[in-house]
């Protein structure tokens, strides 16, 4: 059985990136690199700031769930909407005072874990390979997710922790229907409910879900019409539209974070129904 | 009519050279029939393999402008009409003359896969499934076999990892077995240590290749890494599985067999 020796017959060019094809290639790859790299800047930037996350009622979705507060940061979240309460005098003092280092991470991992955007970032960031019939930019033995990328089949635990943010995400957008304990509706009411739309879309089209709630089954219906076969068309409905929900989601996610933070800042006025 | 210019790979095992060809090309014509006006014309000897000029043989496959694509199924209005057209055998295998690869290999990956096994029949003494529960295996039955996806998953094509990985065609086989109710055998130590499901990195390529359009990553092979991960790296399913008492295979029939 032929094991790493490899054909140069045929005419194919050889050499890092090498290809015969003629088409732009490098556009998709590249569009993803320069995507992800700027939404990774815009929100490390925007999680280290710990302050203007909060407009009333309105609250960042990088800041949310909220579990500590200190209220006279401007722009900060209320007491009463942290989870446990007042900014802990354990935090570490050379990290700066944001409540979103304590949640960021799970939905961090859920995205670095998923399958789509592993797609995407091998092909981006790792050239693994580019592109199709794109030689890969490193040479070295290949191991795929044998090796160190082992931790990816771990998805399904971020996945548990994602969910739970979609509703916690939901709970936001529906308290930004209240101001001061009015009823109404701002631009931002509509920015927070479209937000955790976009991410309910992504989160619940998600692979390891799809396997979780039938897929693993060979029998999902057995002929019968089962909540389980149910569950399985739908979500495989949406899974065929995950990099769309994926893309929304990430620049969804971005946007409402720039729109919380310039209301706070009074930047921009947020158009709404209060009079309070 | 117009006339366009070729640029197909000749050679053998031993080497080989681009050579140019002018070829008069009609209305409605694919590559395979320009090249085979070529063939008539101006290099009687010129090898290609083809059957069926109907996407559903799955002999035609070669590389058309640095694209693996069946030549049956490339339409020659897709080009510019400047554009030199360049055509070359599979990279994934081995060259036997000008655009013929031999992809015997992929026979080989076949017959190591453990078949069909029937469950036993129902208390009528028949054998019942569900259309609803084998739509997705019928998915997978499409595939033509024109081994496009092996040549193009960068694993086979360009990391030299035949060793370690039978390639997404296998992985949908592995999958239709896998996934289809009747099926009463278990493959899944199988498909992480002998068919090398962790080699794939998902980057979707067989995917966007498929001339049958099978959704290989996303239907297929996924599935069955998550069936990997439920048995190997899902700490929660494991301790369930202790508690309950319930033993899964997690050895492969050869490991079981040198114990």
């Amino acid at each position: 059985m032929p094991t790493r020796q490899l054909t140069v017959l045929g005419g194919h060019p050889t050499g890092a990136a090498a290809t015969a094809r003629k088409d732009r290639w490098w556009v998709s790859p590249l569009t993803t690199l320069v995507v992800l790299t700027v939404f990774s800047i815009y929100v490390t930037w925007a999680a280290f700031q710990g302050d203007n996350y909060y407009a009333n009622p309105y609250l960042s979705p990088l800041y949310s769930p909220v579990l500590y507060t200190d209220p006279s940061v401007p722009g900060a979240a209320p007491i009463a909407h942290a989870w446990i309460g007042a900014w802990p005098s354990w935090w570490p003092s050379f990290l700066p005072a944001s409540p979103a280092l304590l949640i960021l991470f799970f939905p961090g991992v859920f995205r670095f874990t998923c399958y789509y955007y592993r797609k995407a970032y091998y092909r981006a960031f790792t050239g693994s390979p580019p592109a199709c019939a794109v030689n890969p930019v490193a040479g070295g033995t290949y191991r795929g997710e044998t090796a160190w990328l082992i931790f990816q089949n771990l998805h399904r635990y971020a996945l548990y922790f994602a969910v739970a943010y979609i509703f916690v995400l939901y709970y936001d957008a529906f308290i930004s229907l209240f101001r001061n304990g009015e009823l109404g509706i701002g631009v931002g009411t509509i920015v927070l409910f479209l937000n955790a739309t976009f991410l309910a879309g992504y989160t619940f089209g998600c692979h390891a879900l799809r396997h979780l709630v039938g897929g693993g089954m060979d029998c999902m219906s057995c002929g019968e019409k089962t909540a389980r076969y149910g569950a399985w068309k739908r979500v495989s409905w949406l899974n065929a539209r995950h990099p769309n929900f994926a893309w929304m989601s990430l620049f969804w996610v971005g946007f409402t974070d720039v729109y919380v933070r310039l209301v706070s800042m009074g930047v921009i006025t947020d158009l709404n129904t209060w009079t309070n | 009519m117009s006339t366009r210019t070729f640029k197909i790979w000749r050679g053998d095992s031993h080497g080989g050279e681009f050579n140019e060809y002018d070829a008069e090309v009609d209305e409605g014509m694919v590559v395979l029939d320009v090249l085979h006006r070529i063939q008539a014309l101006q290099a009687n000897d010129l090898a290609i393999r083809w059957n069926c000029k109907a996407g559903k043989c799955g002999s035609c496959s070669m590389e058309i402008n640095g694209r693996p694509s069946l030549a049956c199924m490339t339409r020659m209005n897709t080009f510019g009409p400047d554009e030199v057209i360049s055509v070359q055998p599979l990279k994934a295998f081995p060259v036997i003359k000008d655009l013929t690869c031999d992809v015997s290999w992929n026979y080989e990956q076949n017959k190591r896969i453990a078949p069909f096994k029937p469950k036993p029949r129902g208390r009528d003494g028949e054998h019942r499934m569900y259309q609803q529960d084998v739509d997705r295996v019928q998915e997978f039955r499409k595939c033509i076999e024109c081994f496009l996806c092996q040549d193009v998953c960068h694993v086979v094509r360009d990391r030299g990892r035949k060793d370690a990985f039978v390639g997404p065609r296998f992985m949908i086989r592995l999958a239709s077995l896998e996934m289809h109710p009747l099926d009463d055998d278990d493959r899944v130590p199988e498909i992480k240590k002998e068919y090398g499901s962790g080699m794939c990195n998902i980057t979707k390529c067989c995917t966007e290749t498929c001339p049958e359009h099978i959704n290989i990553t996303d239907n297929g092979i996924i599935p069955l890494k998550e069936r990997v991960v439920d048995r190997y790296y899902d700490p929660l399913a494991r301790l369930a599985r202790l508690f309950a008492g319930r033993k899964v295979r997690t050895k492969t029939r050869s490991e079981e067999q040198s114990r």
